[in-house]
């Protein structure tokens, strides 16, 4: 019976091979990291955050193979926490050069770093580390996840905009929070603004019962400010600070006026299809990780449709040049950053019921194209290995 | 006796002026403005999401995608009375009524399908595979081709009405919106909202005979985005619609060349022409209103206040 078997799914490989043209294999690399805990459970992280975008972006790039003759495959491979994570990603450049990859700063590197992705073309879709875009930077390693700097960026032309310009900060003690907390007085000083000195989140108390009795104390020697920013990434005490501050003032960062890829709140730009869409296949709205994996995989799929090739340099360099955009349903054509790999792309604020507003906003001019005011720019980014 | 003759009078002819109807898609209204008086004189209501429209050949009924409602309205327009559903498949957005008179050719944007519907038995005659989110649609003069433009794969399909399948596919740059073929059948014109372009096609090869492009002093090029677009009368020029960039482009058609460029209400969408095609009605989605333009003298003359976000828009003779 088994050698059976054997030929029958070789006269199928046979049968496919002679079907499609062009055979594009992808991996999606999903390396699972601990999550700190947090003090409520209303908002669960899905576990196929990131991969339901991909598996979008799939269908997405078969219906348009269907009519060119072009095969295009996916290959989800999840690493547990205990796992060997280099080991995974050398099985996976082994069978494929594509390589989308969820995976902490420290790791997406390791990766970038193997013999076996030299000449690969690696797609982060979760590290929002800005190291990554200027002195961090691979020449095989390309952005679909905005950078904390993008981030915070297009929140900080929201308060300029708005002539809020005294800030206060509260920052957790992860690192993540730190990192933010960090993008966003580099950004206020990018942009004119003042933050006050940074106060941080230590308590251990459960606030769900709490929050009204301490968050006006622990607010009440921020002094005046016009906007509170709060830089709690893993979403632990964020939503307890809003209309509990000692002063009556709006939230913003990780709560409140959220600057993100992507929200379910997003509708503009034809975006409640690719909303509508992801909901009927993933079943649950979509996320920022999921638009990012949904446009590195698309990515890959246009530079696949407009060059009808799959080697990894022909794609790289396609997505490098002027011919390349992705219509990414927010508003402008999405492209790469040809001096770090970053994609370009607006950022929305949004708030948990609607999209506020869209950065680059209006007024906040550039050279080259209002989409680089947000992130690191050519001059600073100081990433001479992506350079072609 | 005179009144009665008067009355008599009255219900025999069409004292009634051309109008222009437009969907407004978050309002579920039609509003139906008069073209004489530049005015709306009426306001219908109608399914949700109101976005294409189109008249009968004889003008007794009026066809609308009431997309989230799942179905294509058939209305009488003389009371606005909804007279039956037809079935459309999901999402029905945008739609061409085959020269027959008979078959609608609906772009079902959620499910990447084009459906044929036969208005006379009210079936489904034929479901078509296309790309990601169908939405542009057009048929050729002879009736032998229709086009589904579908926006995330960013193609024309070509469908052969004989055998409702697909003879051909021709790439086009980022989110093809529209799509309609010259009056004499030779090519096809294809909008692309993200690329920023108009491409245009010999019909009988598929070959790509030009392509268009925009640029407005003090518009960003991101922020032009042509979406629909019409053929004067004469077929000398056509009016492109720029979305964002709040222009109407005038492209000649036999050069390709933009002459022109006319200032508009906020993210222009559609548009219709008056019965001699002498004034250009525009839907402006942000504004909320339609321009009128004068064809003549390429200028906005009147802005009317509509519903919220106009989206389609057909004129009744």
């Amino acid at each position: 019976m088994k050698p059976l078997v054997t030929a029958l799914a070789g006269l199928l490989v046979l049968a496919q091979g002679a079907w499609a043209d062009l055979s594009v294999q992808a991996h999606y690399l999903q390396v699972e990291t601990p999550r700190p805990p947090v003090l409520s459970n209303l908002d669960p992280v899905p576990d196929d955050l990131g991969r339901a975008g991909a598996a979008l972006a799939l269908i997405d790039n078969r219906t348009t193979g269907r009519f060119l003759g072009q095969q295009h495959d996916l290959t989800v491979v999840t690493v547990p926490q205990d796992g060997d994570p280099l080991a995974a990603a050398r099985d996976a450049l082994a069978a494929s050069a594509l390589l989308l990859v969820d995976a902490p700063a420290a790791t997406l590197l390791a990766i970038a770093d193997l013999p076996e992705a030299k000449g690969a073309l690696l797609f982060n879709v979760g590290a929002e580390d800005t190291a990554l875009r200027g002195p961090d930077c691979r020449a095989n390693l390309f952005h679909t996840i905005p950078s904390l700097a993008m981030r915070a960026d297009a929140l900080m032309q929201f308060f300029v905009k708005r002539r809020w310009t005294k800030l206060a900060l509260i920052e957790g003690t992860h690192p993540a929070d730190l990192a933010f907390a960090n993008a966003l007085v580099r950004s206020a000083t990018k942009f004119g603004l003042k933050i006050g000195a940074p106060k941080k989140w230590v308590f251990d108390a459960d606030m769900r019962r709490n929050a009204a009795q301490e968050v006006p104390l622990f607010t009440q020697d921020l002094g005046e400010y016009d906007a509170l920013l709060v830089a709690d990434e893993t979403g632990d005490f964020g939503r307890y600070i809003a209309y509990n501050t000692w002063i009556p003032r709006p939230v913003a960062g990780s709560e409140g006026l959220t600057p993100v890829a992507w929200s379910p709140v997003v509708e503009q730009w034809g975006a409640a299809q690719l909303q509508s869409r992801f909901q009927d296949s993933a079943g649950r709205p979509m996320q920022s990780r999921d638009y990012a994996a949904w446009a590195a995989l698309r990515a890959i799929g246009e530079a696949v449709t407009r060059t009808g090739s799959n080697d990894p340099a022909t794609l790289r360099a396609f997505l490098l040049s002027p011919d390349f955009e992705l219509a990414g349903f927010k508003g402008s054509a999405l492209t790469f950053r040809t001096w770090n790999g970053q994609l370009r792309q607006p950022i929305p604020l949004v708030q948990p019921r609607a999209m506020v507003a869209q950065a680059p906003l209006e007024g906040f001019l550039h050279q080259r194209g209002e989409l680089d005011t947000l992130g690191l720019d050519l001059p600073e980014a100081a990433c001479p290995a992506f350079a072609p | 006796m005179c009144r009665t003759l008067l009355l008599f009078l009255l219900l025999a002819s069409p004292l009634r002026a051309a109008e222009i109807w437009v969907t407004n898609e978050k309002d579920n209204t039609i509003s139906v403005i008069d073209i004489d008086r530049l005015e709306v004189t009426r306001t219908i209501p109608t399914g949700e999401r109101p976005r294409g429209i189109a008249f009968s050949k004889d003008y007794s009924t009026v066809f609308i995608c009431a997309s989230d409602s799942d179905t294509v309205q058939v209305m009488n327009p003389e009371t606005g009375k909804i007279l039956h559903n037809l079935p459309s498949g999901e999402d029905p957005e945008q739609f061409v009524l085959h020269p027959d008179n008979r078959h609608l050719y609906i772009a079902n944007e959620d499910d990447a399908i084009t459906t044929v519907v036969d208005t006379e038995t009210r079936r489904v005659v034929a479901q078509i595979d296309v790309g990601i989110e169908p939405e542009g649609m057009a048929v050729s003069p002879d009736g032998k081709t229709v086009v589904t433009t579908s926006e995330t794969t960013n193609m024309a399909h070509w469908i052969d009405t004989g055998t409702q399948t697909i003879y051909a596919n021709s790439l086009v740059d980022s989110r093809p919106r529209h799509a309609e073929f010259t009056d004499d059948g030779a090519e096809l014109w294809v909008s692309s909202e993200i690329g920023g372009s108009v491409s245009v096609f010999d019909a009988a090869t598929q070959a790509e005979l030009a392509k268009i492009t925009f640029a407005i002093d003090g518009v960003h090029p991101d922020r032009i985005q042509p979406v629909g677009f019409e053929f004067t009368a004469d077929g000398a020029h056509a009016f492109v619609a720029l979305g964002p960039a709040n222009h109407l482009a005038v492209v000649n058609a036999k050069t390709f060349e933009v002459e022109d460029y006319i200032l508009v209400g906020r993210r222009v969408w559609h548009m219709a022409f008056s019965p001699d095609k002498d004034l250009l009605f525009t839907t402006n989605g942000i504004s909320g209103d339609v321009t009128v333009v004068d064809v003549a003298h390429r200028r906005a003359i009147k802005t009317i206040k509509v519903g919220r976000f106009p989206w389609g828009a057909a004129l009744r003779p």
